[in-house]
């Protein structure tokens, strides 16, 4: 219990997406208590570069032996990278949720929109209320 | 496993088939369609015929077990049901026999239809679905029809809680439409708060699943009908688990406009395996012109001396056709027999003792394992397959143990809402002796993962085929156990 990993650099949504923000550019991917939680990733419906974000829609889905899930947009934007390397290994979302397995990148419209967002210690205080 | 793949008894030359001789022109295939090899099996009627029986052995199924598998209603299919089924009249009807061939077909399809729509409360049923996926289907084309039909072309939306089963977001997406999750309340309940607030003009429905997946009756369905039906949107029920309700509660009568019945759950069609299913939809008045066709109407009255004559119609607004020709006609035979063999009394005690089953489980079981939402169910329940004193025990191991107790494991992992969920539908054909024993069964494994985790982790033990490595499985999709022909590639 409360053994999450929950970076310090991040802020974290009710979905259980991060976001890192570093200047235009976020990166969005999926914690460490979300991977945990769906268990074995078998595959990532990634989604196209140059799709359009919207706060709070889905942006694609991924699917785990337990279950299909989708993975929101924690703020809006433009995606201007995808991580192919899902494709083969959607693994990397389970043994690397903040480094290797990132989903997307994106040009962030709104740097404001992500004033709602949880930080860290909020985030980890989530994961524990749901244990 | 022992069983040899039916190509490695195949030896060359051997034929289990005598065909008769031509008795028409032949005409040869053209020679670009023909194929030099055609790898099929070599083999005699009789290894056939054993080759498949030890299979057949090989699986879980109701007639060799206990089968609690939650959402699913697996309860017994009454083997009259086949007798009826293979009656030559009704296995040797052609489709496209003319209706005058085929009164008494169109006969057993019209009382189907009025027996759904009595037991639902509602006003006309088409048996045209297939499954029930296709009724949802069917019922949301209907909702989206009648929205197009009044120029109310705004209503993008329909409603979806989150304890509803996972096909209905899947529907709605379908139909072109966008879905809207509304959270559960602390009580399993539809938050009603969240509801009154997604309530607008954009919205064109809601898809409710009554009871829930967690197999709780809805305690404000009234309030949620009236919400929905005040914003302007219809209420669709996912009729799945009317095995709760049959006989007991109307839909139709609480305000639902639509709903699909799973024949092969509650009406004791065969599930699983092919079945096929069948998920026939009913509605109320406002929707009765858009039902997917061809419904059985009644053509001519009958007389004292003459049955009425049944003929086929598409309704006036119908959303078309579903499938080819008249939905799977063999479920509407097994159907109307489970009904027929039940009776007024007998379709209220299905209900009686599924829902009572379901309890006496949930109450024997909640001292051993957590139930969240624990208060009185319908058909089944969910509790969470982990404990805090045996950390590394999910769910899944105590699904592959309960197979070495010749018990096929409940559905896991579902519904989302529930952590480490395992939903558990006993059914009423299952007597006390089958429910105590799963009661055992669960409280030997409950002490199993503190005693001996492994046990469990390394489970199921007598099976045919031991734990599988499920990643790999969903991973490599490779389903050829042979090479691949060249004409395949």
């Amino acid at each position: 219990m409360g053994s999450w990993k929950t970076p310090e650099d991040l802020k974290y949504t009710r979905n259980d997406e991060w976001l890192r923000i570093e200047g235009s550019i976020g990166t969005i991917g999926l914690t460490d208590y979300a991977q945990n939680q769906l268990n074995d990733l078998v595959y990532v419906d990634l989604p196209d570069k140059g799709d359009t974000l919207k706060k709070g829609t889905a942006i694609c889905a991924v699917e785990s032996v337990k279950a299909a899930s989708d993975i929101y947009a924690p703020i809006s934007g433009k995606i201007t990278e995808v991580n192919q390397a899902l494709e083969d290994e959607p693994e990397l979302i389970n043994s690397d949720p903040y480094g290797k397995g990132w989903v997307i990148k994106f040009e962030i419209a709104d740097p404001d929109e992500a004033a709602d967002l949880m930080d860290a210690a909020a985030y980890a205080a989530y994961c524990d209320s749901r244990e | 496993m022992t069983e040899p793949l039916i190509y490695d008894i195949s030896v060359p030359g051997r034929c289990g088939a005598s065909l008769p001789g031509v008795d028409v022109p032949q005409t040869p295939l053209p020679a670009e369609l023909l194929r030099k090899e055609l790898d099929l099996p070599e083999v005699s009627e009789m290894q056939v015929i054993r080759h498949f029986v030890r299979l057949s052995q090989l699986n879980h199924s109701i007639d060799k077990g206990f089968y609690p598998l939650g959402s699913c209603t697996m309860k017994y299919n009454p083997k009259i049901n086949e007798d009826m089924a293979r009656l030559p009249g009704f296995a040797h009807l052609h489709p496209l026999q003319d209706d005058e061939g085929a009164q008494g077909a169109l006969a057993l399809m019209f009382q189907l239809q009025t027996w759904l729509a009595e037991i639902a409360g509602f006003k006309a049923v088409s048996l045209a679905p297939a499954a029930g996926a296709q009724g949802e289907f069917a019922g949301i084309l209907m909702i989206r029809k009648y929205h197009l039909d009044r120029g109310d072309t705004q209503r993008t939306k329909i409603l979806i809680p989150n304890s509803a089963h996972g096909t209905n977001p899947a529907t709605v997406t379908m139909a072109g439409f966008t879905v809207v999750e509304l959270p559960s309340d602390e009580n399993g309940d539809v938050d009603l708060q969240a509801l009154k607030a997604a309530c607008d003009d954009t919205v064109a429905g809601m898809m409710i699943t009554v009871p829930n997946t967690l197999g709780l009756f809805e305690s404000h369905i009234l309030e949620v009908i009236k919400t929905v039906h005040d914003c302007g949107g219809l209420m669709y029920m996912d009729g799945a688990n009317m095995n709760a309700l049959m006989g007991v509660v109307k839909p139709g009568q609480l305000g639902f406009d639509v709903m699909h019945y799973n024949l092969h759950k509650t009406f004791s069609t065969p599930h699983g395996g092919g079945g096929p299913g069948s998920g026939p939809v009913g509605v109320g008045e406002k929707l009765v012109p858009y039902l997917p066709g061809p419904v059985v109407i009644q053509v001519e009255d009958g007389t004292d001396d003459e049955p009425p004559l049944y003929g086929l119609h598409m309704p006036e607004k119908s959303i078309g056709r579903l499938k080819a020709f008249h939905g799977n006609f063999g479920m509407h035979v097994r159907a109307y027999t489970y009904i027929r063999i039940n009776g007024d009394e007998g379709i209220k005690d299905v209900t009686r003792y599924a829902v009572l089953n379901a309890n006496y489980l949930r109450v024997k079981l909640q001292d051993t394992y957590h139930i969240p939402y624990n208060r009185y169910c319908g058909h089944e329940f969910v509790l969470e397959g982990h404990f805090g004193d045996a950390p590394d025990i999910h769910a899944l191991d105590i699904s592959k143990r309960l197979m070495d107790y010749g018990i096929h494991p409940p559905t896991n992992y579902f519904p989302l809402i529930v952590p480490e969920a395992l939903m558990i539908e006993p059914t009423e054909t299952e007597d006390k002796q089958a429910l105590d024993g799963f009661v055992d069964a669960m409280k030997k494994i409950a002490a199993e993962a503190r005693e001996n985790p492994d046990l469990l982790k390394s489970a199921p033990h007598t099976t045919p085929v031991s734990r599988v490595d499920e990643v790999r499985a969903a991973k490599q999709l490779v389903l050829c156990c042979r090479p691949v022909p060249e004409w395949a590639e």
